[in-house]
């Protein structure tokens, strides 16, 4: 069977409904949601601030750590809490994305703690989780190069397509579910973050990165749109 | 997990004790009083149930998940309920990601009691098959953003998701739960539900729903779980916690005040609640 109408009716290049805010959490520095339809992540940033152990200090530069946390409800089997390796591999995936926008010579030595949680998963959890993330260091007020923005870009069966869902991801007839996470600058539009489970042709690659990009132009905008104040929910 | 670095300043310190001498909290609340509570049901749709706590800017979110296991030997024909409490590090800057602690321990664990000593889940109903297969339990609880009694949050919202809750279906032939397909079958919840209460203590003053800054002066806390079957209210759980002693006068005190607490807000929280699950439907 060709893969060619989408699960949820959605047309190709099209991105799930949004929903985006900044500044939900309270004692948080800077903090963020950020949904793709079912898929919701929060994100806080506490920093920059005294790195502990003081071996962990970059003398030069300021260090981003990450967290990742999956809550044991937002899954449809109840996940074990507490960090594993799929979560330590994201946290990090996100670390490296964020570390290259945020300006880290303005404060050498110190940490920014950028803890993101998953509070109900449908696919691209971690990309929700690092368009929080970048979100909510620029609601601190933290100095940035740019903004990144994350998607999944899926190829199920011979399809590109954008924003996958799991059901997409499960996919597994005729050339089965291929998912693409990409994250891209804003204005440079560099990729910072880039995976891939799955299979595709070297020549159809280039397919992928387009959709990418255009997916992280919009992205884009509905961040800049929540961190101007906005409250951006469409699913209303 | 928490980090004892974060202090709070003297001279908050000295205010709140300073107008707590004149009866008064900074907040302009009275000695007995609940800050502003909200609560939302339903806030991860793959949960059976789920909901979200606000008291003041104290968020709390608590899922329940459902799934099947053997029983205990001597409760062969009775379901299992686990609770487990988290302080998510996003919810504060005195917390790291880390394993639950005993600070989280203690929360979790009082909520269990006062939900599993209450009567408030029918047990027996939540048998398959006797000895072989029961219904487990689990409600997980995070702290989203900490400003002081994350104890009574985390069992209004472990309360709230369980009220919400629909089982999934069970396959009797594969002797399997389908994760993600819900049926209509609510839990076998009674009414004797359990409302916690916790008190703060603050120079001998004694004060309920303390914020964040009350929270870290008070050196001790004593919390109450009430519920009321019938005419009479039934204390299910209590538990001493901080570094401080009580007078057995404090204790009736504070006994004698919940059973007042329960009748201004218990209703109150509970009314809301059915409230959401009845326009949910």
């Amino acid at each position: 069977m060709v893969y060619t109408k989408r699960t949820d009716g959605r047309k190709m290049d099209q991105l799930r409904p949004i929903k985006a805010e900044v500044g939900i959490i309270p004692n948080a520095d800077g903090s963020a949601l950020f949904a793709y339809g079912d898929t919701v992540a929060i994100a806080g940033v506490y920093g920059p601030k005294h790195l502990h152990p003081q071996h962990l200090q970059n003398p030069e530069k300021c260090t981003i750590r990450c967290n990742y946390n999956m809550l044991p409800f937002s899954v449809t089997e109840r996940a074990r809490p507490g960090p594993n390796r799929r979560s330590k591999e994201i946290a990090l995936i996100t670390e490296n994305a964020l570390s290259t926008v945020v300006d880290l010579d303005r404060f050498p030595g110190t940490v920014i703690d950028v803890e993101i949680v998953i509070l109900q998963a449908n696919a691209s959890t971690r990309c929700a989780g690092i368009n929080a993330a970048a979100m909510a260091l620029a609601h601190a007020g933290i100095v940035m190069k740019e903004l990144v923005s994350s998607v999944s870009i899926g190829k199920i069966d011979d399809k590109i397509v954008t924003d996958i869902t799991k059901e997409e991801e499960d996919h597994d007839l005729g050339g089965g579910a291929t998912d693409i996470p990409f994250t891209i600058c804003s204005n440079s539009k560099k990729i910072v973050h880039l995976q891939l489970d799955g299979k595709i042709p070297t020549k159809r690659f280039n397919e992928a990165i387009d959709a990418a990009i255009s997916a992280c132009e919009k992205i884009n905008q509905y961040q800049i749109r929540a961190l101007k104040g906005e409250k951006i929910d469409e699913n209303k | 997990m928490k980090i004892n670095s974060v202090r709070i300043p003297n001279i908050n310190k000295r205010k709140i004790i300073e107008s707590l001498g004149k009866n008064k909290r900074l907040n302009n609340r009275g000695l007995l009083d609940y800050r502003d509570m909200n609560i939302e049901l339903g806030i991860s749709k793959n949960a059976e149930g789920s909901a979200r706590v606000k008291i003041g800017k104290t968020e709390i979110i608590a899922g329940v998940k459902l799934s099947t296991q053997e029983p205990y030997p001597d409760h062969e024909d009775e379901g299992t309920m686990s609770v487990f409490m988290e302080f998510s590090p996003l919810c504060g800057e005195r917390y790291e990601s880390g394993p639950p602690k005993i600070d989280s321990i203690e929360i979790a664990r009082i909520v269990d009691r006062g939900i599993r000593e209450s009567g408030f889940i029918d047990w027996k109903a939540l048998c398959i098959k006797k000895n072989e297969k029961v219904w487990s339990i689990m409600v997980d609880i995070y702290c989203i953003n900490d400003d002081g009694n994350i104890l009574d949050a985390s069992s209004m919202a472990a309360i709230a998701a369980l009220q919400s809750a629909y089982f999934p279906r069970y396959d009797e032939k594969e002797e399997k739960v389908k994760f993600g397909e819900f049926t209509k079958n609510k839990l076998p919840l009674t009414k004797n539900i359990p409302f916690q209460m916790t008190f703060y203590e603050i120079k001998e003053n004694l004060l309920l729903d303390a914020d964040r800054e009350e929270e870290d002066i008070s050196n001790g806390r004593f919390t109450i779980t009430l519920s009321q079957p019938k005419n009479e209210k039934i204390i299910n759980a209590l538990q001493k916690g901080g570094k401080s002693a009580f007078s057995s006068q404090e204790i009736n005190l504070m006994i004698e005040n919940s059973e007042k607490i329960y009748d201004t807000y218990f209703l109150k929280i509970d009314n809301q609640i059915k409230k959401l699950i009845k326009t949910k439907n």
